[in-house]
C-alpha cells in the first residue's frame, strides 16, 4: 500500500467520521481595532493530539491560542472544549494550562513554589502538593534545583520549570506558545523529542504555536498553516509536505520548485501541462484541474534528479546549466538554470561515497522527475 | 554578540596596554568614584560633624550663641581645655523633658500614618499609569511631576485656603448640602495628613510606577492560567513583585515627613507637636543651638534605621533584577 511520507500513523482520529473533536473553533473571528487577527476560522482538534499552529508573525496563531486560554474572547463565533462553549469562562476556570513564550516564571518564588503554584490555588493538601512537585521535578530532571530561584537557572532549565508548572495541574490540554523559541538549536532539537515523549506518557492534548516549520514537522500529529488570520491547510506533516493544498503552503514549508503552466490535456489520472516556453510535462496528482486551467506543478528538490545525460525512460526532462552547487556532506544541492531561465533546485542524497557522474559549475545538465513526483496546484 | 565584539577589539590592539596607560585608567576610574564621595564629605559629613560638635557645647549669649568656640590662636593647651568642656548634657536634657520624647513619637506617628495614606492613594495611581497605553505614559508621568514646578510653600498655603472653615472645601460641601456646619479640618492632624500626602505623593508614585511598569504582564496571565482570580493574582504576584517600589516609596515619604516643619506649622496649628517644629523653636525662638543640634542628631539616628532598611531593600531588588 502506498502512503505519503515515510511514516505510517496508527493515531488518526481526524480520518474517523465518528470521532468527536475535543477542541473546536467554529467560525471564529477576532478583530483588534481595525485589524482582523483571525477571520471566520473553523478548526477541529482531537483528544491526545499533538497539534501545531504554524504561521508567520501576524498570522493569528497566537491569537487562537490566547482565545483558547481565555485571555481574549472571540469577536464572533465560538470555541468548544469537550462540547462545552468556552465563552465567558475566565482563564482561571478553564481546564487547560499554558506554557508561555517568556516562560513567565514567578521571579520571587522558588522552582518548587512555581511548580506547586497552580495546585496551591486549587487547595490541594500540602503533602500532596509536595509529592506532585517532586514528581514533576523528576519528570523534567531538575530534582536538585527545587530550592533555586528562576534567575539562578539556565535558559533550558527555566524552560523545563515552565513546562513542569504547566503540567503540574494535570490539565486536559496543554497550550505551548513558542515553547522552544528561546533555546539554542541543539537544545531545541533535544527538547522537541522530550516534549513528544512527555505528551505520549501523560496522554495530553498539546496545542503548540510556532513559526518554526521544522519544529512543527518534527513534533506535531497535524499542522494547521495560517496566513493573515486564514486557515491555509490542516493536515499531517507528510501531507503538508508531499501534498500541499496551495502555492502558499508549498512555499511556506520546505523548498519547492514550481513549474507554472496551463493544462493542455486532462485524463483520468494524468494531465499534460504546457509551460510559458512551450515545454510540456506529464504529471499525475492533478486533482480537479481541468484543461485550460492555469496551474503550477510543485516538486520538492529531492525528487528531481540531475544528470549530465538525458536519463532513459523519463517523460519529464529539461536541459540547463549548473548554476550553483553546494556539497553538504549528507547531500548535494544543485541549482540548475533551465534554458527558459527558470532556476530549479535539486538535491541528491549522497548514499555512496563515490559518483560516476560528477558535475561542476556551468556544466550542461539534465533535470528529470517522475509524473508523480509532485502535485498540481490550482490555488 | 558582545563577546564577539570584545574579542575583536582586543585583537585590534595586539600590544598589552603600557604601565602608564593602566595607571591612567585606574586613576580615572577612581576619580569617577571620588566625585560623589567628595560631595558627601563636603556637604553631608562635615556639616554633620559641626552640628554634632555644637550639640556637645553649652548655650551662651554670644556670637555664635554657644561655648566653647574653638580656635587654635590660643595655642594647643587652650584647645584641649575647650575640648574638655564638651559633654553630653544636652542629650541628658532631652531625656528629662518629656516634650522632646513626645515630639519624636508624635512625628514618627504622623509620618507613619501619612505614609500609609500616601501608599493607599499612590498605588492605584501608579498601577493605572503602568497599565495605561504606552503612548500616554510620558504625559501621565509629566502630570505627576507637574506640581513641583510651583513653590512647595505656595501649594501648602493653597491648602489653607481649601481647608479653613470658610474655605473652598466647606463652601462646596455646604452648597451641595452634604454638611450643614463647616468641617473643622484646619489646625488638626487631618490637615497635616492631607498636606503631607499631597506634598509627598509624587515620591510615592514614581518608585511604585517604575516597579510596576517593568513587570512582565504575562506573569499575571500565568497566575490566572494557573487558577488565580485577578484579585488573588494581584496579591500573590503583582504586590510582592512591587515591594521594592513600595519600600522605596514609603521611605521617600516617611523620612522627610518625620522632620517636616512647614506643613505642621501652616496646617497643623499651634498645638501640633512635631520634631521639626520643636527644632525650629529651639533654634530660632530659644536660640539654644546646642539643644537643637542634639535634637537634630537624635532625629538623624532615628532615621538611620529606616534608611538602612531602604538600602537593604534596594540591594536585594537589584540582585533579583539581575
Amino acid at each position: 500500500m502506498k502512503s505519503l511520507g515515510s511514516i505510517r500513523r496508527s493515531f488518526a482520529p481526524w480520518n474517523d467520521p465518528s470521532a468527536k473533536p475535543y477542541i473546536s473553533f467554529e467560525n471564529v473571528t477576532k478583530v483588534f481595532g481595525d485589524f482582523t487577527a483571525v477571520d471566520n476560522l473553523t478548526l477541529h482538534i482531537y483528544e491526545r493530539e499533538f497539534f501545531a499552529l504554524l504561521g508567520g508573525s501576524g498570522s493569528g496563531k497566537s491569537t487562537l491560542l490566547r482565545m483558547l486560554a481565555g485571555f481574549d474572547e472571540p469577536t464572533k463565533g465560538r470555541i468548544l472544549l469537550d462540547g462545552q462553549d468556552l465563552r465567558g469562562i475566565p482563564p482561571y476556570k478553564r481546564p487547560l494550562n499554558m506554557m508561555f513564550q517568556s516562560y513567565a516564571l514567578f521571579p520571587h518564588m522558588t522552582v518548587e513554589s512555581n511548580i506547586g503554584f497552580g495546585l496551591k490555588q486549587e487547595g490541594v493538601p500540602k503533602a500532596e502538593i509536595e509529592a506532585r512537585v517532586a514528581e514533576m521535578l523528576k519528570l523534567v530532571k531538575l530534582e536538585q534545583f527545587g530550592k533555586r530561584k528562576p534567575h539562578q537557572l539556565s535558559g533550558g532549565q527555566r524552560q523545563r520549570v515552565a513546562l513542569a508548572r504547566a503540567v503540574a495541574k494535570r490539565p486536559k490540554v496543554l497550550l505551548l506558545d513558542e515553547p522552544l523559541g528561546a533555546l539554542d538549536k541543539k537544545l531545541r532539537e533535544e527538547t522537541q523529542f522530550e516534549l513528544m515523549d512527555l505528551q505520549q506518557s501523560l496522554g495530553l492534548t498539546f496545542v503548540i504555536v510556532t513559526h518554526d516549520q521544522e519544529e512543527a514537522m518534527t513534533m506535531a500529529d497535524r499542522i494547521a498553516i495560517l496566513d493573515k488570520g486564514n486557515l491555509m491547510q490542516v493536515a499531517t506533516p507528510a501531507e503538508i509536505y508531499e501534498a500541499p493544498a496551495s502555492r502558499f503552503v508549498a512555499n511556506f514549508v520546505g523548498n519547492v520548485n514550481m513549474f507554472e503552466g496551463t493544462v493542455a490535456a486532462r485524463e483520468a489520472a494524468t494531465a499534460r501541462i504546457t509551460g510559458a516556453s512551450g515545454a510540456q510535462i506529464l504529471v499525475e496528482n492533478a486533482g480537479d484541474a481541468a484543461a485550460g486551467n492555469t496551474v503550477a506543478f510543485a516538486v520538492r528538490p529531492e525528487k528531481i534528479k540531475v544528470s549530465s545525460k538525458r536519463p532513459e525512460g523519463t517523460v519529464n526532462a529539461m536541459q540547463g546549466e549548473v548554476y550553483d552547487l553546494a556539497y553538504l556532506g549528507d547531500m548535494t544541492v544543485y541549482h540548475v538554470r533551465l534554458d527558459d531561465g527558470q532556476v530549479v533546485k535539486a538535491s541528491a542524497l549522497n548514499s555512496s561515497r563515490v559518483t560516476d557522474d560528477p558535475l561542476t559549475w556551468n556544466d550542461r545538465a539534465w533535470i528529470s522527475f517522475q509524473p508523480d513526483a509532485g502535485v498540481v496546484l490550482t490555488r | 554578540m558582545a563577546e564577539a565584539t570584545a574579542s575583536l577589539s582586543s585583537a585590534a590592539q595586539p600590544a598589552a596596554p603600557s604601565f602608564g596607560d593602566r595607571m591612567f585608567q585606574a586613576l580615572t576610574s577612581r576619580l569617577v568614584i571620588i566625585v560623589p564621595y567628595l560631595w558627601l564629605l563636603l556637604f553631608f559629613l562635615i556639616p554633620f560633624v559641626i552640628v554634632f560638635r555644637i550639640s556637645l557645647s553649652q548655650t551662651a549669649i554670644a556670637m555664635p550663641p554657644y561655648t566653647p568656640v574653638f580656635s587654635l590662636q590660643d595655642g594647643l593647651a587652650a584647645f584641649f581645655d575647650q575640648l574638655r568642656e564638651l559633654n553630653f548634657d544636652n542629650y541628658v536634657w532631652l531625656t528629662e523633658d518629656p516634650l522632646y520624647f513626645n515630639a519624636y513619637v508624635s512625628s514618627v506617628w504622623i509620618a507613619a500614618v501619612s505614609t500609609f495614606f500616601a501608599l493607599l492613594v499612590g498605588y492605584p495611581v501608579a498601577y493605572g499609569m503602568a497599565r495605561a497605553p504606552a503612548a500616554w505614559r510620558p504625559t501621565l508621568l509629566m502630570l505627576v511631576i507637574l506640581p513641583f514646578w510651583t513653590s512647595f510653600l505656595i501649594r501648602v498655603y493653597a491648602w489653607m485656603g481649601i481647608l479653613k472653615p470658610e474655605g473652598l472645601l466647606n463652601q462646596l460641601l455646604l452648597s451641595l448640602n452634604v454638611i450643614d456646619t463647616p468641617l473643622l479640618i484646619m489646625n488638626t492632624h487631618t490637615a497635616i495628613f492631607i498636606g503631607i500626602v499631597y506634598s509627598y505623593l509624587p515620591f510615592m508614585i514614581l518608585p511604585l510606577y517604575s516597579a510596576l511598569e517593568k513587570m512582565d504582564y504575562s506573569l499575571i496571565e500565568a497566575a490566572q492560567d494557573l487558577g488565580c482570580t485577578p484579585i488573588s493574582a494581584f496579591w500573590k504576584i503583582t504586590f510582592p513583585l512591587s515591594l521594592p517600589g513600595v519600600i522605596a516609596g514609603c521611605m521617600l515619604v516617611f523620612i522627610p515627613a518625620v522632620g517636616e516643619f512647614v506643613i505642621p506649622d501652616l496646617l497643623g496649628g499651634s498645638q501640633t507637636l512635631m520634631i521639626g517644629k520643636t527644632l525650629w523653636n529651639e533654634f530660632f525662638a530659644n536660640r539654644d543651638w546646642p539643644v537643637s543640634s542634639a535634637v537634630a542628631v537624635i532625629l538623624l539616628l532615628l532615621l538611620i534605621v529606616p534608611i538602612m532598611i531602604f538600602q537593604f531593600a534596594q540591594a536585594r531588588a537589584q540582585e533579583q533584577g539581575r
